[in-house]
């Protein structure tokens, strides 16, 4: 049990910051309104678990990678966050192509990550 | 400095997320995901209020608005546990559930973020 959060913490430690780290150079290298960060960072999280769930790593390998970093590395509350503020700004088509794509291709790249660790 | 910041308070929260899932581990509603389903729907909430909370502390270090907002509550909720297990109730043929589960947390998450944003910016206003 103690060991196990060991694992997830440790992950976590890492993939905040690799989702800081990227998201903060992404912001800085393409600077735009629509959150493109969060996005690429949503979506290659979704990909990576489906491969780590596919591939039936050891448990503790699972905690490590799956629940602690790619967890931590994907974030449900910024993107919920950033879909309030483009409605505050009432910029819908952005909100609804947001919403739209991390939605349809965040479970697609979870499907084809799963289907490919599977095979791996 | 951030960075380290960032870190220890997402270590702290994948923990929080961790020992909630095991609590809830036995908890089935029609295998509808329950814990990421919570997790995510408080931490909504949480951001909301923090986002608008946090900047006008002035005790705060500035450091730890990246750190609790990014860190702790960025890393507490998730959204590739999410998609695995909208993929997973797929696979087990399970549409209703899976179709009801995006739906809740495309509508629940907008929702949970909203009132905690509206939570923060009442306070400290003499009426609303």
């Amino acid at each position: 049990m103690m060991l196990s959060i060991l694992f997830v913490a440790v992950g976590g430690f890492f993939g905040a910051i690799a989702r800081f780290g990227v998201s903060n150079w992404i912001k800085g290298k393409y600077p735009s309104s629509f959150p493109i960060a969060t996005l690429i960072v949503n979506l290659s999280g979704s990909f990576l678990l489906g491969l780590i769930i596919g591939a039936n790593l050891a448990h503790s390998l699972q905690l490590l990678f799956g629940t602690g970093f790619m967890g931590a590395f994907t974030t449900f509350s910024t993107f919920k966050l950033e879909s309030i503020q483009l409605r505050a700004e009432k910029k819908w088509k952005s909100l609804v192509i947001y919403l739209g794509i991390t939605y349809t291709i965040g479970i697609l790249f979870a499907f084809i990550g799963i289907r490919l660790g599977t095979i791996l | 400095m951030k960075y380290v910041a960032v870190g220890i308070a997402g270590m702290v929260g994948a923990s929080l997320r961790y020992l909630i899932g095991l609590s809830f581990q036995h908890v089935w509603l029609y295998d509808f995901p329950f814990a990421t389903f919570s997790t995510n729907m408080v931490g909504c909430f949480l951001l909301g209020w923090f986002t608008l909370l946090l900047p006008r502390l002035k005790f705060l270090p500035p450091v730890m608005i990246p750190a609790l907002g990014t860190g702790l509550i960025g890393s507490f909720t998730t959204f590739s546990t999410f998609s695995v297990e909208t993929v997973e109730l797929m696979i087990n043929s399970k549409w209703g559930i899976a179709l009801l589960y995006i739906l809740l947390s495309l509508w629940g998450g907008l929702l949970f973020l909203w009132l905690g944003y509206r939570f923060g910016s009442s306070k400290g206003e003499t009426s609303t």
